[in-house]
């Protein structure tokens, strides 16, 4: 990776190198969090915030940190990001701050803020590790934003608590699937985004670990 | 008494699963299930450090950081509880960089099977998340201890059976798309489904 331009390093994240869909990062919340459009947008905004000044505070900071405890110096730049961000949840949005629960301080454990510090921010001067953090918050907030978009949509009628299939209860025609509410409905969501993904951009298929062996004709066989 | 514990400790595992009822933990739960082996470990490990961390968090909290629980050193108007976060990845970090040391100096053994997973450990949401119910739910220190090892059995136990579902399904042949993780995703979801026929018993 030879000094990535901006526009690079914003936009490859969202699917080229989508770190949900790719990198296995930040799984936890994407699935607990989606249920309704509300809440993943301010989880979203709190990741993406988080995410990228992390990236630039450790970046400034990158010469200073000594190697051997550089894990603990990451983690108090985020941890204490995130406790400003709970703050301001807290005063100026209580009620998704009461729905968000915990998820808002696991941020900390998430793994894509930790990765990104360790893997570029530790390695690039603050501007661009600034947008690398933008861009990674913006790949898992696709992926986020879609999965909420179809949970809510199926499972409730509703799209940011407004009523866009009138269903069955109130008059309507649709029959809600309550499925899509409930947490495994977010797992199988995801692995068919994952499938769509890889689809698309076939090179991010994996290798089987087997090939199975063609069938043997009975005449072969004998 | 001891009834209460045991439902406690049968509902961490079982009902409140921390993987497959919470979803937490997931990064490590899907990178590190594709044999039972280093699965075991990884679970292993999870277990020692929640079951040390969330009682120890307990007390940091109680007698710390609450609203008020800096009245025995003469602050009686002292809320610290924003500082809960920085406090606990701090305990956890420590913790877990403690517990390595010990491991390699006197249980050598263990240390080597658990490898490269115990500092992996400070990073499993499961572990934060443990410490942050125990704040939500109000456990006091014997409930917490109780709690905590109670979510590590449970987290144990999926990434264990996942792993093992992984193993055999290396063998099967999986629309290309879905191969790897989408595979993994739809195993957990299945699984998960399977542990919410839990979630109508009351203990």
């Amino acid at each position: 990776m030879s000094s990535p331009t901006i526009k690079e390093v914003l936009l490859n994240p969202i699917f080229a190198n989508n770190p949900i869909g790719l990198q296995i990062l930040g799984i936890c919340s994407a699935l607990a969090v989606t249920s309704s459009l509300q809440v993943t947008i301010v989880m979203c905004l709190a990741v993406i915030i988080v995410c990228a000044f992390s990236n630039l505070f450790v970046s400034v900071i990158r010469s200073q940190i000594p190697n051997n405890i550089r894990i603990i110096c990451q983690m108090i730049i985020i941890a204490s990001l995130v406790i400003v961000v709970d703050q301001a949840l807290k005063a100026f949005a209580y009620e998704i701050s009461k729905q968000l629960s915990v998820f808002v301080g696991l941020i900390i454990t998430n793994c894509i803020v930790m990765g990104r510090a360790e893997a570029f921010a530790m390695k690039n001067p603050p501007v661009i590790s600034f947008f690398d953090g933008v861009g990674n918050g913006l790949g898992y907030s696709i992926v986020l934003l879609a999965m909420a978009f179809i949970r809510e949509l199926l499972g409730a009628g509703k799209l940011f608590g407004v009523a866009i299939l009138p269903v069955v209860n109130d008059g309507g025609w649709y029959v809600p699937n309550g499925m899509l509410l409930l947490p495994p409905s977010a797992f199988f969501i995801i692995a068919l985004l994952i499938w769509a993904l890889r689809v698309w951009k076939t090179d991010q298929v994996e290798s089987p670990d087997f090939k199975i062996a063609p069938n043997s004709k009975v005449v072969e066989a004998a | 008494m001891i009834e209460y514990y045991l439902s406690l400790l049968i509902k961490a595992i079982f009902i409140e699963n921390m993987a497959l009822a919470f979803f937490l933990g997931m990064c490590t739960f899907l990178a590190i299930s594709k044999k039972i082996q280093t699965a075991i470990g990884l679970g292993i490990a999870v277990i020692v450090v929640l079951t040390i961390t969330v009682p120890i968090n307990n007390l940091i909290f109680t007698y710390l950081l609450k609203d008020g629980a800096l009245a025995w050193a003469g602050l009686p108007d002292v809320d610290l509880s924003f500082l809960g976060l920085l406090s606990y990845i701090g305990v956890i970090a420590a913790l877990v960089q403690i517990l390595e040391m010990v491991l390699d100096k006197y249980v050598p053994a263990l240390y080597n099977a658990l490898g490269v997973f115990l500092p992996l450990i400070t990073v499993n949401c499961a572990i934060m998340a443990g410490s942050l119910f125990m704040v939500e739910r109000d456990y006091n220190f014997a409930e917490s201890t109780v709690y905590g090892l109670g979510a590590g059995i449970g987290w144990a136990l999926a990434i264990a059976s996942l792993a093992g579902i992984r193993e055999k399904m290396k063998y099967s042949d999986v629309p290309e798309g879905l191969r790897g993780l989408g595979i993994t995703f739809l195993t957990v979801g299945l699984m998960s489904l399977g542990f919410m026929s839990f979630s109508g018993i009351q203990l």
